[in-house]
């Protein structure tokens, strides 16, 4: 516990507060105020920064001092799991996070074979149409496929993308330390295309493969830190709950399948 | 040196034994044992209730009866946090502040002082029994106490120690008992569980009030177990 | 006692006997707990993320007016439309205002703790619009018109065949109790609503303030779809989810994971820092954020507790704490059960009412060791008592304190108790178990130790 001279005014002497009512009124009477008359946002803002600002003249005391563990010093980098020296030991760790987390993940390398692989694909999961948006790999995948594709480039329809079976998206990294892909919606063709449709196909380069959690941030805010797109995600693994008796069940509403091809 | 025990209400009332076990081992490894007669309380009880003021009544006077001990050891983990670990708080601001630093400073449960103090883990104790061990809360969170006893258990003949698979409150937690009884007899009954699990015969705790609490469970419910302070199990017969 | 606080101790005590209960409470924890550990062991110093986690939420909160500022300022530059709430009642006609200003009918929601702390629910179900919980264990409460039993898994108290029985009964489309299937039915019924849904409503992990985004964690993906379809999304979270650069979240998810549900990482993070930008073909054409106080900035003002406001509502409190795994979450009454429950809700909604919270724990410390940004929240429990005495002492308990410090003091007093009880224990088995035994609190279900014969003071002084 903390020793009363961090804190201002000590124990004993200390007012307890009430606060009866978590009404507006009840809380400027529990701090010593008249309530102010019926105001507009603007001064709810001021109200609020206001309490903010009183609250913060009284220090609290260090965080974890009630803890044994002293400051390690460490980066966040030596505090995460541990990561790959190589390439190779970061594709392994990446195969072998996505696979625990059932999503499916192939190293290909040609883009021939990611063409026939994709023409299997669609053979084998029946797909008679696809969704996707334009990029270097997805024109080359959808042109490959040779399917009616949706694409998310320009206003569509979301009813429409609904009955799409499958979404092809690029991305912006793969994360080896968790198994994650991250999308933002200007690499991934929006917000909805990578999460609507029943099989999200993901198309990567081996040169996205990235460490960990802290290189994945730094690399988003390098490429984007002038002008961020409004949605930045990290999916891990096909769409998943365990609210029924703790028991795994794999597309609750997002994607069922997740696949990642990287070249 | 001269070691000065600091005897909770329930060990004298209830298991004065585990005291006589304490003096005879401190004696026997040649400290002289001091025990001033009175207060017979560490003031928890108000001090977990909130009664501040009136814990400190009681606490003060155990600052006076032990502010000129050498080195103080308590009989009891949750009794030992009271004075090692909330005493600072409890006098913070008072005129009492600096000397419950300094005898909190001076003190320690039964099984670190023997181990941690004195460096002593094997008291030449024969207990050919399985044994399972429960670490007090307020031992093990609060003064961290966790491996001081598992030596000591490790150097006694013919002792076999099951860890249960949890480590949980038994849910004794002093008042908690008697203000919340039932969720505090469904503790007692998970733990119990958790003991029978390891095939043990003993609970062995170096908290007699846990042992209080899961005792009493044991004779209501009648279940296949016994309970025992360790240092019942570490005294030269 | 406050009426908080006998329903509290009559369901705790319905409940800490019902073995069925326990049994699958307990089977849900454990299992968790197995994953968390296996995680847990991943990281190369758990302790270490917890002390620089503690430190990164310390100096949010601790500096809460200028992270706040950057975080608004941020949203707003992206054309966010930023709104201020100081009171449960404010946020809920804030956003009432905001859906009928963009003419809803149908609202979708992802999970959000704050929205039932301030029963959001039921006032826009007031106002006329359908509201549909689209994260699965809420959809299911909300079928069954219950509260979540824990703030991560709602329905962890529900068995298959429960909400078999439920969806029967209320979408009459139940073909087993399997879980896949169950959940596919969800998924069916849900499909629908986030497409035709207007307005779609959030709440937030964390605000990031160095790029204005908000976070959202999740395993379904009902949140990113809540963020993709309607035409109006809107975000409602307390001022406190603020953190300061979005680095910080490359600790903070995994830890909240971990601990929360026993992932390394959750199926989906998503940031979000403004409604559809130009260049962007879909999103919503408005994007709302509600910052709500509701009093914590009166938690803020308690600098001995203001680290809990730390809390990133991973669930990890709850998960330890024997009381919560013995009486469950519904028990609590409130929106914020287990350890941290106790801690805030006495200080949130008044120390009076709901001081029991506090006093219903055996103080064993589990819940700080697990909190993963060092709550010192045992110890708070300890403090709010002591307020609530200070406050308000109970007269009875104020005497006996004051009665027992000479008698526990004074040498011959407590001889005087030793023979006393001696006499007293002889005397007991005439009242032993009836109502009116004087501990009968204890003898209900358990046997009282004897009285030694010779006590430890009385051996003691007869030596020579």
């Amino acid at each position: 516990m903390v020793e009363a001279t961090t804190i201002s005014p000590k124990f004993e002497c200390r007012n307890p507060r009430e606060i009866r009512n978590p009404s507006r009124d009840g809380l400027w009477s529990a701090l010593g105020f008249e309530p102010p008359a019926a105001s507009h946002c603007m001064s709810e803002r001021e109200n609020i920064f206001g309490r903010i600002r009183e609250a913060l003249r009284l220090t609290a005391p260090q965080p974890g001092l009630h803890d044994a563990a002293p400051r390690s010093g460490k980066r966040v980098t030596d505090l995460l799991p541990a990561v790959g020296r190589s390439f190779d030991e970061n594709v392994a760790l990446f195969h072998k996070n996505a696979v625990e987390l059932k999503a499916e993940f192939r190293l290909l390398s040609s883009a021939e074979e990611l063409r026939v692989t994709l023409a299997n694909l669609r053979d084998a999961d029946g797909w008679t149409r696809a969704a996707s948006h334009s990029g270097q790999l997805t024109d080359a995948a959808c042109q490959a496929l040779g399917l009616p594709v949706l694409l998310t480039d320009t206003a569509f329809d979301k009813i429409e993308l609904e009955k799409c079976p499958v979404g092809i998206t690029e991305c912006d990294a793969l994360v080896a330390q968790t198994g994650s892909v991250v999308v933002t919606n200007r690499s991934a063709g929006g917000r909805a295309l990578s999460v609507l449709p029943p099989h999200h196909v993901v198309l990567a380069r081996r040169d996205q493969l990235v460490a960990g959690l802290p290189e994945a941030f730094a690399l988003l805010k390098a490429r984007y830190g002038a002008d961020y797109p409004s949605m930045l995600s990290f999916i891990t693994g096909p769409s998943r709950t365990g609210d029924i008796e703790r028991i795994l069940v794999l597309g609750a509403h997002g994607p069922k399948k997740l696949t990642i091809f990287c070249l | 040196m001269t070691v000065t025990l600091f005897i909770p209400c329930f060990i004298d009332l209830f298991y004065p034994q585990v005291g006589v076990a304490m003096v005879k081992i401190l004696e026997k490894l040649g400290h002289r044992v001091a025990c001033p007669e009175a207060p017979a309380c560490c003031g928890q009880p108000a001090f977990n209730t909130g009664y501040w003021h009136e814990s400190r009544a009681v606490a003060a006077k155990v600052l006076e009866q032990f502010k000129d001990a050498e080195v103080i050891v308590i009989a009891s983990g949750s009794c030992g946090a009271m004075m090692k670990v909330f005493y600072p708080d409890l006098f913070a601001g008072t005129p009492h502040a600096q000397l419950a630093k300094t005898v909190s400073a001076k003190c320690y449960e039964f099984s670190q002082f023997l181990v941690e103090k004195l460096g002593v883990t094997d008291l030449g104790a024969r207990f050919p029994h399985k044994v399972t061990y429960h670490d007090g809360c307020h031992s093990l969170r609060e003064m961290h106490i966790h491996d001081a006893p598992r030596k000591l258990m490790a150097s006694v003949r013919g002792l076999e120690l099951i860890e249960m698979q949890q480590a949980v409150c038994c849910g004794f937690g002093g008042t908690f008992s008697a203000k919340f009884p039932m969720i505090s007899t469904a503790m007692g009954e998970v733990k119990c569980d958790l003991a029978l699990d390891t095939t043990a015969e003993y609970i062995v705790s170096s908290d007699s009030s846990c042992l209080m609490h899961i005792q009493g469970l044991i004779d209501r419910q009648r279940k296949p177990l016994k309970t025992l302070h360790l240092a019942e199990i570490l005294a030269p017969s | 006692m406050s009426t908080a606080a006998v329903q509290f101790k009559r369901d705790a005590r319905r409940l800490s006997a019902d073995r069925r209960h326990r049994e699958i409470i307990n089977t849900a924890l454990n299992k968790y707990a197995v994953k968390r550990d296996e995680k847990k062991a991943l990281f190369q110093d758990w302790e270490g993320a917890r002390q620089l986690a503690a430190e990164i939420k310390w100096e949010a909160v601790n500096h809460l007016d200028r992270y706040l500022e950057q975080f608004v300022r941020g949203l707003e530059a992206r054309g966010t439309q930023v709104h201020w709430a100081s009171t449960a009642q404010q946020a809920r006609d804030l956003i009432v205002g905001i859906a009928r200003s963009r003419n809803a009918r149908s609202i979708v929601k992802s999970k959000a703790m704050t929205a039932e702390e301030i029963h959001l629910n039921e006032a826009l179900e007031k106002a006329g619009f359908e509201v549909v919980e689209s994260d699965l264990g809420e959809f299911i409460v909300q079928l069954r018109e219950e509260a979540p039993y824990h703030i991560v898994f709602p329905a962890m108290h529900l068995t298959r065949g429960e909400i078999r029985e439920t969806f029967e009964k209320k979408l009459h489309d139940a073909p087993s109790d399997e879980p896949e299937e169950l959940t596919m039915v969800a998924r069916r019924v849900l499909r629908q609503k986030y497409l035709q849904a207007d307005v779609g409503i959030t709440g937030a992990n964390f605000a990031v303030a160095e790029t204005g985004m908000i976070s959202i964690t999740e395993n379904e993906g009902n949140a990113r779809l809540t963020a993709a379809l309607p035409k109006t999304m809107i975000t409602l979270l307390g001022i406190e989810k603020v953190i300061p650069r979005l680095e910080d979240l490359a600790l903070l998810l995994p830890m909240l994971a971990t601990v929360g549900a026993g992932q390394l990482i959750s199926g989906y993070n998503t940031m979000y820092g403004g409604p559809r930008q130009a260049g962007e073909t879909d999103g919503p054409e408005e994007f709302h954020v509600v910052l709500l106080d509701h009093n914590r900035t009166a938690l803020l003002a308690d600098a001995e507790q203001r680290d809990s406001l730390h809390c990133i509502r991973c669930g990890a409190c709850l998960n330890v704490c024997p009381i919560y795994r013995n009486v469950g979450g519904h028990t609590y009454g409130t929106t914020y059960p287990g350890p941290i429950g106790g801690v805030i809700t006495p200080n949130l909604r008044g120390l009076q009412d709901w001081k029991h919270l506090s006093y219903a724990s055996s103080l064993c410390g589990a819940c700080t060791e697990a909190c993963p940004v060092k709550i010192d929240l045992a110890h708070h429990l300890l403090q709010n008592r002591r307020n609530a005495s200070q406050q308000k002492p109970s007269l009875w308990q104020k005497i006996a304190f004051k009665l027992f410090a000479p008698v526990a003091n004074c040498r011959v007093l407590w001889i005087l108790v030793t023979k006393l009880g001696r006499l007293g224990q002889k005397l007991h088995p005439l009242v032993l178990g009836k109502p009116f035994d004087p501990a009968y609190v204890w003898t209900k279900t358990r046997d009282l130790p004897p009285v030694a014969q010779q006590s430890f003071k009385e051996w003691w002084r007869q030596r020579p």
